[in-house]
């Protein structure tokens, strides 16, 4: 595991001596471009996405990932840090566009419309492509102001009685309404760390969006809350398509129909989610759900 | 075994080498603020002691005979005997009545300096007011000369009787026995402008000279400065441009107010041509002062808001500018608002820059609006602080505790509204 480490952090070494166990073999990005090995690509898809490469400055951080992600299915992205899930997550609702010095390449399409042309309304689209985060970051407002801000925003109810009603149905559908329908104008900010994250999931899914990301959403929940937001991400599966990056295994062999595994900005294996963890494709698959390293 | 128990005396050893100096640390600490704290306290029991006097007024009350005779005025109601009558006279006759060996000329006219200069005025424009009183015998009360007012207050102290002769002294010791003259609550100090003569000055004039200007920087650097703080953080790019602005923002408020002063004669005065002396002018000069102020603190708080705010509504899809609006304004307004009056109160206390615009001349009407002609507070004090009338100097320390007071309050309210609009998250 430490050897494997070492061998990635220092990329300029010069290439091993013959005979090497598969964990131990130079990464050079020659042997994993675009050879993403199981189904990356699916008929009914929702985003499509070729040859996407994302540059920080002069670092590359994804290296041509091509992937489709199929109507109303769960994918989980893992794999060892800084390996760009995360920045390959936020690029499918733009959340990069506030960093200045990112930039992105390639084809990403919602619906076969391109993400990333010029034209295009990235308000429009987040509407269409929510967000959860890593760590639950409700507004200092009211539970109630937290929950209708999107429907507000977007003009989404003419009517009080309206937005009442989608503030309930999106609490009900995060599964915290019981817990908090006598309090809808108690700050946000004053539930514990698993009923703010529900409460930011609720927040996502009352502007009715296709598609819900979710940045590692339970790192920051100890696991009876965790369990709770991954038994809400099956329910939420019913209606919505479900993109999550998660750092632990077992819970995308959980909630996830597909498991893609990333590594160091490449997309080394995509399938379906047991198959990925009983019988693994790739070396470095196998290697990192084994735990040699990451 | 034997190499880790000395190490454990090593360690033993240092520590207590440590808290020595944390200990010398800490008395170096409490040493700094005991300074600091004495000379505050040094400051304001100084120019309390000096200046409580400053709110205390001495007047004369006497039963003043309006003889036509004596004030040669046969008849009020012509207008050129009236301008020629001497209405001082009856005055002294009135104080001569109080006290015992006042006779002569000599002794009339000393007694005669025991009362302000205006006395004589307002008795004028009673007797204008009303020329019935003619003939009758009226009780009337008049403020002191300053001179009187000082000895009265300071009495055993011999460097505030240089001004009245042994006689005056002995007069004034008869009249304070007798109840004429009074110590009261100086009221004319706050109902009345500048004056030549001490005992009529007040600092409504410079109060309200110094709220208009406030006025015109608060209405003028509050939105420009916040304005282009969210700008700044919000929506420029980052490049040379942005950097030099920031740079030269920073450089701004290290600049000496004069400057802004001598800008501020060359630019509004000199070019413009607008007026002199007056609170818009002041005002515009203050902005320019405080501006860098406002804009920095309030970068500072725009940055202090949490990024995950910031995500958390751009994922829903809030637009740049509700971003701002409803998520990054309200929770950086406390700073924003607290910044904005520690810059105020610093233009409040700014004099230097005024004085280039001709806010220093010698006002004595309570300005009207935002082109009269008007002083603020700190030149007010500026002027008394170099008079050299005794009762100029006490009212220079009371001035400073009415600017004083002002500072307080203001700095009060930031602290209130920082309290009142923070919200935790």
């Amino acid at each position: 595991m430490n050897t494997m480490n070492s061998g990635l952090a220092n990329k300029t070494e010069t290439p091993e001596p013959a005979v090497l166990t598969p964990q131990e073999k130079p990464m050079d990005d020659a042997g994993l471009r675009g050879k993403t090995v199981g189904t990356p690509f699916a008929d009914n898809a929702k985003f499509t996405l070729r040859d996407v490469e994302v540059f920080y400055g002069e670092t590359q951080a994804i290296k041509g990932i091509s992937l489709d992600i199929a109507k109303n299915e769960v994918i989980s992205f893992i794999g060892p840090s800084g390996c760009g899930k995360s920045t390959f997550l936020r690029c499918l609702n733009r959340m990069n566009d506030s960093i200045d010095i990112c930039r992105v390449k390639g084809t990403l399409e919602l619906d076969g419309q391109n993400i990333y042309d010029p034209k295009r309304d990235v308000v429009e689209l987040r509407a269409r492509v929510g967000m959860v985060f890593q760590k639950p970051n409700p507004f200092p407002k009211s539970i109630y102001d937290n929950v209708a801000y999107g429907p507000r925003i977007h003009g989404l109810a003419n009517r009080k009685s309206e937005l009442d009603e989608m503030v309930e149905s999106s609490l009900r559908s995060a599964g915290l309404w019981n817990e908090v329908k006598d309090r809808l104008h108690m700050p946000g900010t004053g539930l514990s760390g698993g009923q703010q994250q529900r409460l930011c999931i609720a927040r996502a899914i009352a502007v009715s969006p296709e598609v819900v990301l979710m940045d590692e959403p339970c790192s920051a929940l100890d696991p009876i809350a965790t369990a709770r937001i991954e038994e809400l991400i099956s329910e939420l599966s019913q209606s919505y398509t479900i993109i999550i990056v998660t750092h632990s295994m077992q819970q995308a062999a959980r909630v996830s129909n597909r498991t893609a595994y990333f590594h160091l900005g490449h997309l080394v294996e995509v399938n379906e989610t047991n198959k990925v963890f009983t019988s693994p494709q790739h070396d470095l698959t196998e290697s990192y759900i084994t735990g040699r390293f990451g | 075994m034997n190499n880790a128990m000395s190490q454990k005396e090593i360690v033993r050893k240092s520590l207590k080498r440590r808290y020595r100096k944390e200990q010398r640390f800490k008395f170096y600490g409490i040493l700094a603020i005991v300074i600091a704290l004495s000379a505050l306290v040094i400051l304001f029991a100084d120019i309390i002691g000096k200046g409580y006097t400053g709110f205390i007024k001495t007047t004369v009350t006497l039963e003043v005979q309006l003889d036509p005779e004596v004030m040669y005025l046969e008849d009020p109601t012509d207008a050129e005997a009236f301008s020629m009558a001497d209405f001082k006279a009856p005055l002294v006759v009135a104080l001569e009545n109080q006290v015992s060996d006042a006779t002569g000329k000599t002794a009339q006219r000393a007694l005669g300096q025991l009362l302000n200069t205006y006395a004589a005025n307002q008795l004028r424009d009673a007797v204008k007011a009303d020329p019935g009183i003619m003939g009758t015998t009226q009780t009337m009360t008049f403020l002191a000369h300053d001179d009187v007012s000082v000895y009265v207050k300071h009495g055993d102290d011999p460097t505030y009787t240089v001004k009245l002769s042994e006689q005056q002294q002995a007069w004034v010791d008869q009249l304070v026995e007798a109840g004429v003259i009074e110590n009261s609550f100086n009221d004319v100090f706050f109902s009345n402008g500048d004056s030549r003569e001490p005992a009529n000055a007040g600092v409504l004039g410079a109060i309200v000279g110094s709220l208009l200007t406030m006025l015109v920087t608060l209405l003028l650097s509050f939105p420009i400065g916040v304005a282009a703080a969210i700008y700044l953080e919000e929506f420029a790019p980052q490049n040379k441009l942005t950097d030099f602005i920031e740079v030269n923002i920073n450089n701004l408020a290290a600049v000496p107010s004069i400057i802004f002063g001598l800008l501020g004669l060359a630019v509004f005065i000199n070019l413009f041509g607008m007026p002199r002396s007056v609170p818009v002018v002041g005002g515009l000069v203050l902005t320019l002062m405080t501006l860098p102020t406002i804009i920095i603190s309030s970068r500072a708080a725009i940055k202090s808001v949490p990024p995950s705010i910031r995500e958390a509504a751009e994922g829903i899809g809030a637009s740049k500018m509700q971003v701002v609006l409803h998520h990054v304004l309200p929770l950086a307004l406390p700073g924003m608002l607290t910044g904005s009056i520690i810059g105020m109160a610093q233009a409040l206390g700014e004099t230097a820059p005024l004085l280039l615009i001709g806010m220093v001349a010698f006002i004595v009407d309570v300005p009207d609006g935002l082109f009269d002609s008007a002083t603020v507070l700190p030149v007010q004090i500026f002027l008394w602080a170099g008079s050299p009338e005794l009762a100029f100097i006490e009212r220079a320390s009371a001035a400073i505790m009415v600017l004083l007071a002002f500072l307080i309050s203001m700095n009060a309210i930031a602290i209130w509204l920082r309290r009142r609009l923070e919200r935790r998250w």
